[in-house]
């Protein structure tokens, strides 16, 4: 059943029709997809949700495609791991860690941003896609293009490191490294995805990819036992993140499957690039665009087209946000590993030390439920953590040898 | 080519006749399509209408006042 609407301006109401479009030809206003939600009444059950293969395609008349995905089919459903070991780190009573650092098939939550993406691209009648990124991203639409049989272009800055190219160049994509200042870079882009009829990812059908992180809200709600949270923390970059986990639990309440918990929403970002979480902090909605200096790249985004929107989010909701150096994000990267067994990425560390910074300040409350989104996966950024973690210490083949070591560690 | 950019203004700029100076030494065609001007800061929905190497000239002379001149997707590189 197909309840999607239009694609409707978020400043002036404009409705337009379903199109490779995103803003609004009259106020440049972002669009967003809305739906006939009253379509689904008495349809869209819990039931009918758990008799569907556990991929983010079970709450498929939620996501903005016609019939069945054709990108992406098995993305999505990452565990929601009750983080026991982690709570009593954190004086905390309930923690949660929806952890899409195993996202398949590229290890972050842009997988289902980019299923989602490259689905509609198919819709649409698109044989080839694009994106520029510095990371997952880029990786992200590498990989499902090539499962898809797309062709595909990665823009990307010419002196990015050698792991991220790789991580992207392994599926056959074209890699373009573009040279200069951010800012011309990233006017060429905008460019490339005017000009060249392809469907750029986070341009043309950005209002459908956007719509993709909703799978993310709907899992950890099912998750849970079809309860919304009580306070999810979402890292933040552009800002959609946490505006789409926001509609995923409105449009679950909506539809009867889970009851108004009043949910709060919380944002976390690298204080060297933390324009969205400055604005709540200084009671503001004007974002102020700034340089991004963070090692958390995947949330550098100094000007965030979501900056607004997600402010609003977190001041509705009674959230808050957050930031922190980046000496705390590689600590919160151990810590959880340490703790959880969970290798996340600088993202996944500035959530987690951003969390601990709220709990401690009481803007995070101890006693209710708290879910941590955790983005990405550490095997990406590891340069991040190379000199924090212990060197092995070096023996020579002998027993004994290994012997006083074990009696040095107190090994009976 | 027709260009869709925001301009941000600062402090310094924010008072200045930048739109009416660019069409005066450009030809290039702008139409406005959003503003929100204050006291120290301003931002502009620009359309910008023209030859490409000419759109591309008033581009890099805005940066040259000090405008800073985004793509109204405002940061396509992600993560």
């Amino acid at each position: 059943m197909n309840i999607v609407r239009a694609l409707k301006c978020r400043e002036c109401g404009q409705e337009y029709e379903i199109q490779p479009t995103h803003v609004c030809e009259f106020c440049f206003g972002p669009l967003e997809v809305v739906y006939d939600y009253e379509k689904l009444q008495g349809y869209f059950t819990r039931e009918l949700i758990e008799s569907r293969p556990q991929t983010m395609w079970r709450y498929k008349e939620l996501l903005p495609i016609n019939g069945e995905p054709t990108v992406g089919v098995q993305n999505g459903f990452t565990p929601l791991v009750r983080a026991r070991r982690l709570e009593k780190v954190l004086g905390v009573k309930e923690l949660y860690i929806k952890n899409d650092s195993v996202c398949y098939p590229t290890l972050s939550f842009k997988d289902r941003v980019v299923s989602v993406a490259l689905s509609k691209a198919v819709e649409f009648g698109f044989t080839t896609v694009a994106c520029a990124s510095t990371g997952n991203l880029a990786g992200s639409v590498a990989a499902n293009a090539a499962a898809a049989g797309l062709e595909s272009y990665v823009f990307i800055p010419h002196d990015l490191e050698q792991g991220k190219v790789l991580g992207a160049g392994i599926f056959g994509t074209k890699i373009i490294g573009i040279t200069g200042e951010y800012d011309d870079v990233n006017r060429l882009c905008s460019e490339v995805a005017g000009k060249y009829g392809w469907a750029f990812v986070n341009v043309n059908v950005r209002p459908f990819y956007a719509e993709g992180s909703k799978s993310l809200g709907y899992e950890v709600m099912e998750q849970l036992g079809w309860k919304a949270p009580k306070h999810v923390v979402v890292p933040m970059a552009s800002g959609s993140l946490c505006t789409k986990v926001a509609k995923s639990i409105k449009e679950f309440i909506q539809l009867g499957l889970v009851e108004d918990n009043g949910t709060a929403i919380y944002g976390a970002q690298a204080t060297g690039c933390s324009p969205i979480s400055k604005s709540v902090k200084e009671g503001t909605d004007l974002i102020h665009p700034v340089r991004a200096k963070t090692i958390a790249k995947s949330l550098a985004i100094g000007n965030p087209a979501d900056g607004y929107y997600a402010n609003r989010i977190i001041r509705e909701t009674g959230g808050w946000a957050e930031d922190i150096s980046d000496e705390e994000v590689v600590a919160a990267m151990k810590l959880l590993a340490e703790t959880e067994g969970i290798f996340a990425e600088t993202a996944g560390g500035v959530t987690l030390g951003c969390a601990q910074k709220m709990i401690e300040s009481g803007k995070l409350p101890r006693d209710e439920s708290i879910v941590l989104c955790i983005t990405g996966n550490g095997l990406k950024t590891q340069e991040a953590v190379v000199d924090a973690i212990t060197k092995p210490r070096i023996i020579g083949a002998s027993l004994k040898e290994f012997d006083v070591l074990a009696e040095a560690d107190g090994v009976k | 080519m027709r260009l869709r950019v925001y301009l941000t203004f600062n402090s310094d700029t924010v008072c200045e006749p930048i739109i009416w100076k660019l069409a005066k030494e450009f030809d290039v065609m702008t139409n406005i399509r959003t503003a929100e001007v204050k006291e120290s800061t301003g931002l502009v929905g620009l359309e910008l209408e023209g030859k490409t190497d000419v759109v591309d000239a008033a581009v890099k002379w805005l940066v040259a006042q000090g405008v800073h001149v985004e793509p109204i997707e405002q940061n396509v590189i992600e993560g």
